[in-house]
């Protein structure tokens, strides 16, 4: 197999009739979903465009899934949109990746012709009711190989850009393969998926449920702010496999949720995108004995994941999980700092290697080359690895224990945030003259802290959020009038994090 | 409804509390807000609000959360 479409192709001939994908309004069948992606990917190649950037800006509806392979049947690559992202950061991640063309859904319209320019917008019920031309796509397919692009993700990136993950077909299908058969996904097993399209973890529940001929049902987000009708809704969808991010996970343990109601078919519970606390692990699997649960660890740049672990024993909960072994056929290393292997339950840094590893940052040559190196290990032949950038060791056991980012990056609620990226949108702000995101970990809150002639912090808090998505918005705002400085000049970030209950 | 009309603020500034009528249907409480809400709600009322509670109806507005907090408050 070298393209994602076969894999749709393999499981349409084998369950035509059978439901794949559905969300609160509606729901499409295997033969459906591949009239459909047919229909998208020959409006695409109406455009004479080949192996393009393809933007989507869709809500998290079948819709978008619908349009994320089209692009894929028509020879190009996607990349997802957040429909609820200021325009200005889909203009950053517009200038990056120069999409060919954008396709959108009726209510994302008049989003996408705002930040598209002279980009084509192409409206997803035209290009969905477009007439299947077989030869032109086939054509197509046949001078593509695997390791052409099949979508770039984009993460936030330092220096206020996001970088844009390159991943190729033949890494979604060799990490498909990996994640079906580990935790034996089947045409029996129904995601309830919680994750969006944008972000790496959806890549897992998605391709593996086309992968196997099962069905994936997107939980609307507002039902997880009302848990009684989140377990009516799995309980309606028969949903038995979940993958989701501690967060939500935590939502449903905070609320003691499964003490007032019953997931009837839940027998899969996996997690990964942040640290998952043992304590309310610990409430899930007293709820739900029977089920599997596995914490998967990863960047978006191996795919999605490239370590995990199968929870084998009891955990109290102060304890930390273990992020596991690698995946099979995706290797791992620790290099300390001085370039040699950690040994005896050293800390260092995680290396991947592996089908599973993305092809580089699109348009972006210097992060590439500084994240996707030469195996310092090997002096023989070209071999590229990548360096997480995460500071890991062993335990006894041999399990890998995750210890830190590398950097001041940090992850909140899933998402992979650079605080130098919240500085940068807010700096940016009139009568804001310096400032500094800090993240207290402990309250998993980020705090942006600024100096200047704005006394209103409210009107800063409007302000960014203009410029930012929501997720990498800070929870608190505070002014203080004068910044403090370290010994080397630098803001004295330490002290802002220690004190900023005080100021 | 004062001190309600205060954490809400806290939450989400700059939404005018008192004459909103919608609350979950405009978007301005997302089911993050939810979760700190129901938590400071518990925290500054001595209530105890379970998932039996947090259904659309209660946190529609202020005066919806208002009559919900004063029935736990009764219970």
């Amino acid at each position: 197999m070298k393209n994602i479409i076969e894999m749709l192709e393999n499981s349409a001939r084998k369950y035509p009739d059978k439901q794949v994908f559905s969300d609160a309004d509606r729901s499409v069948t295997y033969s459906e979903l591949l009239n459909r992606v047919y229909s998208i990917g020959s409006c695409i190649t109406d455009l004479e465009i080949k192996k393009a950037p393809v933007a989507v800006i869709c809500e998290r509806s079948v819709q978008n899934l619908e349009i994320m392979f089209g692009v894929l049947a028509g020879g190009c690559f996607y990349t997802v949109i957040d429909s609820e992202m200021p325009a200005d950061r889909i203009k950053t991640i517009f200038d990056t990746l120069k999409p060919s063309a954008v396709i959108a859904s009726d209510s994302c319209l008049k989003k996408a012709a705002e930040v598209g320019g002279n980009i084509k917008v192409i409206e997803y019920g035209k290009a969905a009711s477009h007439r299947t031309e077989m030869t032109k796509l086939l054509r197509m397919r046949s001078e593509m190989i695997d390791t052409d692009p099949a979508y770039v993700l984009f993460t936030s990136g330092s220096t206020g850009v996001p970088k844009g993950a390159v991943v190729s077909h033949r890494s979604v299908i060799a990490y498909t393969k990996w994640y079906a058969d580990t935790f034996d996904i089947t045409e029996n097993t129904v995601f309830g998926s919680q994750t969006p399209f944008y972000f790496s973890m959806s890549v897992s529940d998605v391709y593996s449920t086309i992968y196997t001929g099962a069905e994936l049902t997107v939980i609307p987000k507002t039902l997880f702010s009302f848990p009684m009708k989140l377990i009516e809704f799995m309980n309606e969808k028969r949903v038995n496999t979940i993958y989701w991010v501690p967060s939500a996970l935590g939502i449903i343990a905070n609320w003691k949720v499964l003490d007032y109601g019953n997931l009837k078919y839940i027998n899969k519970v996996l997690f990964a995108g942040e640290v998952m606390p043992v304590k309310q692990l610990n409430y899930w699997r007293k709820k739900l004995p029977d089920a599997m649960f596995a914490n998967l660890f990863g960047p978006t740049e191996t795919t999605d994941i490239c370590t995990y672990y199968i929870v084998d024993r009891e955990f109290s909960d102060g304890e930390s999980l273990p992020i596991g072994r690698h995946c099979d056929n995706c290797d791992v290393f620790i290099l300390k700092d001085d370039g040699t292997l950690a040994q005896n339950g050293e800390e260092g840094e995680l290396y991947a290697r592996g089908s599973f590893l993305a092809s580089g940052y699109f348009n972006n040559p210097e992060k590439t080359a500084s994240a996707f190196v030469q195996n310092p290990l090997n002096n023989s032949y070209p071999e590229t690895v990548y360096k997480t950038g995460d500071l890991v060791r062993y335990n006894e056991n041999g399990e890998l224990i995750y210890i830190s980012r590398k950097d001041f990056q940090i992850k909140h609620m899933g998402y992979r945030i650079e605080l130098g990226e919240i500085d940068a949108a807010a700096v940016a702000i009139s009568e804001v003259s310096s400032v500094a995101a800090v993240y207290d970990k402990e309250n998993d809150s980020i705090v942006l802290i600024y100096e200047g002639g704005q006394k209103d912090t409210e009107a800063v808090f409007n302000a960014l959020s203009l410029k930012l998505p929501k997720y990498m918005m800070p929870q608190k705002v505070i002014r203080i009038k004068s910044m403090p400085h370290n010994a080397n000049g630098k803001t004295d970030r330490k002290w802002l994090l220690e004190n900023y209950k005080n100021i | 409804m004062e001190q309600l009309i205060k954490i809400l603020e806290e939450i989400k500034p700059g939404v005018d509390y008192k004459t909103e009528t919608d609350l979950i249907g405009n978007k301005i409480l997302d089911s993050l807000k939810i979760v700190q809400l129901v938590g400071e709600l518990n925290d500054e009322f001595d209530i105890e609000i379970t998932p039996i509670d947090i259904v659309p109806e209660n946190f529609k507005n202020a005066e919806t959360i208002y009559a919900m907090i004063k029935r736990l408050e009764d219970e």
